[in-house]
C-alpha cells in the first residue's frame, strides 16, 4: 500500500519524523505525496463499523433535509449563501457518502472530505442548535477528522501539531527545560516593576494549579507574567506544574484521539502528583474543551469530569472580582464602547454564557453586545485549527466575513478575546479587512485598572 | 377488500408499526456509548435528564426555540403539518365510531367543519413544503426524491380520507385507498426518516443529555435553545 515519507498513514512519534515535517516548507512534499496515498478502505469501513454508534447513525439517517441549518453556519453566510457551504449538505456529502459507499472511496473523494472537514467547517456546533432533529454537524464534522487522521488525510500543520503533543505534550516544541527557565525569566524580566513576583512550580497542594496554552512560553511570555501579578495581586496560593502544563490540543482538531489521550493524561497526572484543590485554565477556548470538556473521555474517566474541579480563566476573573480579591479602580474602567467575542468552545460548549457579563460588568462602561452573543454566537472564524492552516487561508479569511460585521455593527472598537484563535482571528481580521479595531486579552486589561495592594508596588513608587 | 384492508392487514401493520417503532427506540438506547458520545449518560443521570426533558419540551412549542423564532414562517407551517398530521386521525369522529364500535371505548371527536379545515390545512401544508424545496436553494441541495415519496406517504391518507369522504361517487375505491394508504404509513414508520415519530425524541434527548451533562448543564446554565 503506497504511502509518502511525509504523508502516511502512521502517527508522529518521534523527534526525527517531527523534524523532517517541519523542514518541508509549507507542506508542499506532504502535499504532494498525500495526492498518491491509498486509501485502506477494509480499514476505513471497519473503523466506521466499530465507531458509529446510534447516535451519529440516527443523526445521518433521520435528518430532514429542512435545511434550517444553512443560516447558523458562518460559511454560508460568508460565502454569499452558497448551497454547498449547508452544514446539513456538507456532512451527507462526506461523512454520509462515505458510510453509504461502505468505505470504498478513493484519494479524490478523502481530499474533498478534508476540505470541507476543516475549510468549510469550524466544528463551532452551531448548527447543531438549529436542527429540529438536533442533529450536531460539527460533533460528526469531528468524528470525519478522525476518519480522515487514520487514514493520513489531514492538514500539514495539524499532523505536525498532533505529533508535538506525542512528542512534547505540548503544541509546539517546548520543552520541560524551556518551559521553566520561561517562568524563571519573566520572574526576572518583571522584577523592577514587581518585585515580589514569583511563578510557583511544583508547589504540592496550591489552592490553584494553573496550566496554559504552549503558545504562551513559546511567544506571549508576558502573558505567563501578567497571570502572576493577577495571582498574586488577588492573594491566591498557585503554582504551575513543570509537567503538564499545557492545555490545548492541536491532536483534537487533527481527530488524532491517540495524541489526545496523552495530552490530556500528561496534565491529569500533574493534578494527581501535585494535588491542588483546583484547575485554572488559561484564555484559551480549545484548550478549555480538551482538557476539560472532552479530556476525562479520551482518558476513561466515568465521570467525564477532570481528577479536580477545572475552571476557565474567566470563571476565576469573575470570582475574583466578584469576592473582592481583584478590585478595579473605577476611574480606570474601560470607557469606549467595547465588545466580547463569545468562544464556541467555553460559551456554547461548556454553559460559561453568564460569566463574561459579569466580568464587563465590572471592567466596562460601554459593554455593547454582538448580534446574536452568548451561546448562539458565530465563531470567530478562525476555529477547529483553521488559524492555523496555510493551504486553507483563503477560505478562512472569507468565513472572517460574517464576524467583522457583527463588530462593526457594534460600533465598539475594542474587542475583548479571552481565547487564542478568537484573538488570532480577530487580528488577522484586522490585518485583511482594515476595520480599524484593536483586540484584547483580559489579563493586560485587568492590570491597566487593577487596584494595587500596598506591599506589592515597588519602592520607588 | 375492504374486510381485509381494515382486518388482518390493518393488524398487521399496527403491529408492525409498534414492534418497529419499540425496537427502534431500543437499538439507540443501547447504542449509546458514554466514551464514544463523550457524553457521561449514567454517571450524571439527573443532569442528563433535566437537559434531555429542556431539550424536546422547548422545541416541541411553536416559537419555543431561537430556530423556530428565526424562522417563522417555516415555524408556522411546520407546526400546522404535525399538530393536524397527529390530531386530525386521532380525534376524527368517523375514526372513533369505528374505536366504539369495535372496542367499546372512542375519543372526544372534532366537530366535522374543523377536521375538514385541519385536512386541508395538511394538505396545503405539504404543497407549501414540496414548493420550498423547489424554490429555496438551501433546501433544492439536500433534496432527494426520498423526501418527496416521505411527503407522499404522509399526505395520502389525507387526501383520499377527504375525498371519500366529500366525492359524491367512487366511495369504496377512496375509502380503500384511504385505509391502504394509512397503513403504509404505519409500516414505512420505523423503517424510514418518519422513524423521527420516536427518534425525534431520542435524538434530542440525547443532545439535551449532552448539553445537560458535558456542555455547561452541571455548571448550573441550562442551554438557551
Amino acid at each position: 500500500m503506497p504511502e509518502g515519507i511525509l504523508c502516511n498513514k502512521k502517527t508522529v512519534d518521534t523527534k526525527e519524523q517531527l523534524d523532517a515535517l517541519l523542514s518541508d516548507k509549507n507542506g508542499k512534499q506532504y502535499y504532494e505525496e498525500m495526492n498518491h496515498l491509498e486509501v485502506d478502505t477494509d480499514a476505513l469501513w471497519a473503523s466506521i463499523q466499530k465507531t458509529l454508534k446510534s447516535r451519529l447513525k440516527t443523526w445521518l439517517e433521520i435528518c430532514a433535509h429542512c435545511g434550517l441549518c444553512a443560516e447558523s453556519c458562518f460559511f454560508y453566510i460568508a460565502n454569499n449563501r452558497d448551497p454547498k457551504q449547508v452544514p446539513s449538505y456538507k456532512i451527507q456529502s462526506t461523512l454520509g457518502e462515505m458510510v453509504k459507499r461502505k468505505g470504498k472511496v478513493d484519494n479524490a473523494f478523502m481530499q474533498m472530505c478534508m476540505e470541507t472537514a476543516f475549510a468549510k467547517c469550524s466544528c463551532c456546533t452551531r448548527c447543531g442548535i438549529y436542527c429540529p432533529h438536533g442533529i450536531d454537524m460539527g460533533i460528526m464534522f469531528g468524528y470525519l477528522r478522525g476518519l480522515l487522521f487514520s487514514q493520513g488525510f489531514t492538514p500539514w500543520e495539524l499532523k505536525i501539531g498532533s505529533g508535538m503533543h506525542r512528542v512534547f505534550h505540548a503544541q509546539m516544541d517546548v520543552t520541560t527545560e524551556d518551559w521553566v527557565e520561561t517562568c524563571q525569566w519573566m520572574e526576572e524580566e518583571y522584577e523592577d516593576d514587581w518585585p515580589k513576583l514569583k511563578i510557583p512550580i511544583d508547589v504540592e497542594n496550591a489552592d490553584i494549579i494553573y496550566t496554559l496554552n504552549a503558545r504562551e512560553p513559546k511567544h506571549y511570555p508576558d502573558d505567563i507574567a501578567e497571570a502572576a501579578i493577577l495571582f498574586q495581586i488577588a492573594g491566591e496560593n498557585w503554582t504551575v506544574p513543570s509537567e503538564g502544563w499545557e492545555e490545548t490540543s492541536l491532536a483534537m482538531f487533527a481527530g488524532d484521539w491517540g495524541a489526545c489521550k496523552i495530552q490530556v493524561e500528561s496534565v491529569y497526572k500533574a493534578m494527581e502528583r501535585l494535588k491542588p484543590k483546583r484547575m485554572v485554565v488559561t484564555e484559551c477556548g480549545h484548550a478549555y474543551r480538551a482538557t476539560v470538556i472532552e479530556g476525562p473521555y479520551w482518558a476513561g474517566l466515568k465521570t467525564g469530569q477532570t481528577p479536580v474541579e477545572s475552571i476557565h480563566y474567566v470563571e476565576w476573573v469573575a470570582e475574583a472580582l466578584r469576592t473582592g480579591k481583584l478590585k478595579i479602580d473605577p476611574s480606570k474602567k474601560i470607557k469606549e464602547p467595547v465588545t466580547y467575542q463569545d468562544s464556541c468552545n467555553y460559551v456554547r460548549n461548556a454553559g460559561l454564557a453568564n460569566i463574561p457579563r459579569e466580568i464587563m460588568s465590572y471592567i466596562a462602561e460601554d459593554f455593547r453586545e454582538m448580534k446574536p452573543c452568548r451561546e448562539h454566537n458565530f465563531c470567530c472564524g478562525g476555529g477547529g485549527g483553521l488559524n492555523g492552516i496555510g493551504l486553507y487561508r483563503q477560505q478562512r479569511n472569507v468565513g472572517l466575513k460574517v464576524k467583522r460585521d457583527q463588530i462593526l455593527e457594534t460600533g465598539a472598537k475594542l474587542v475583548i478575546a479571552p481565547c487564542h484563535n478568537c484573538w488570532d482571528a480577530i487580528r488577522d481580521l484586522e490585518e485583511v479587512y482594515h476595520i480599524g479595531i484593536r483586540w484584547s486579552f483580559l489579563k493586560p486589561l485587568l492590570l491597566s485598572m487593577v487596584e494595587v495592594p500596598e506591599h506589592l508596588k515597588p519602592r520607588d513608587e | 377488500m375492504y374486510q381485509i384492508l381494515t382486518g388482518p392487514v390493518l393488524w398487521l401493520s399496527f403491529a408492525v408499526f409498534i414492534t418497529g417503532c419499540a425496537v427502534r427506540i431500543i437499538l439507540y438506547i443501547k447504542g449509546l456509548d458514554w466514551q464514544a458520545d463523550r457524553v457521561a449518560y449514567t454517571a450524571h443521570m439527573s443532569y442528563g435528564l433535566k437537559g434531555a426533558v429542556r431539550s424536546i419540551v422547548l422545541w416541541l412549542f411553536p416559537f419555543g426555540t431561537r430556530s423556530w423564532r428565526v424562522n417563522p414562517v417555516f415555524s408556522t407551517v411546520f407546526f400546522i403539518f404535525h399538530i393536524c398530521l397527529i390530531f386530525t386521525p386521532v380525534f376524527l369522529l368517523a375514526h372513533n365510531i369505528i374505536l366504539k364500535q369495535r372496542f367499546g371505548f372512542s375519543l372526544p371527536a372534532l366537530p366535522g367543519p374543523l377536521a375538514d379545515i385541519m385536512t386541508v390545512a395538511l394538505i396545503a401544508s405539504v404543497v407549501f413544503m414540496v414548493l420550498r424545496r423547489i424554490a429555496l436553494s438551501e433546501v433544492r441541495i439536500l433534496t432527494t426524491f426520498y423526501d418527496y415519496l416521505v411527503l407522499a406517504i404522509t399526505a395520502a391518507p389525507f387526501i383520499t380520507g377527504f375525498f371519500a369522504h366529500h366525492l359524491s361517487s367512487g366511495y369504496s375505491f377512496w375509502i380503500n385507498a384511504h385505509i391502504l394508504s394509512g397503513e403504509i404509513m404505519f409500516v414505512t414508520i420505523p423503517f424510514t426518516k418518519l422513524s423521527h415519530f420516536v427518534l425525534f425524541f431520542m435524538s434530542r434527548g440525547q443532545l439535551g443529555m449532552d448539553y445537560g451533562i458535558k456542555r455547561g448543564g452541571m455548571k448550573g446554565k441550562s442551554f438557551s435553545w
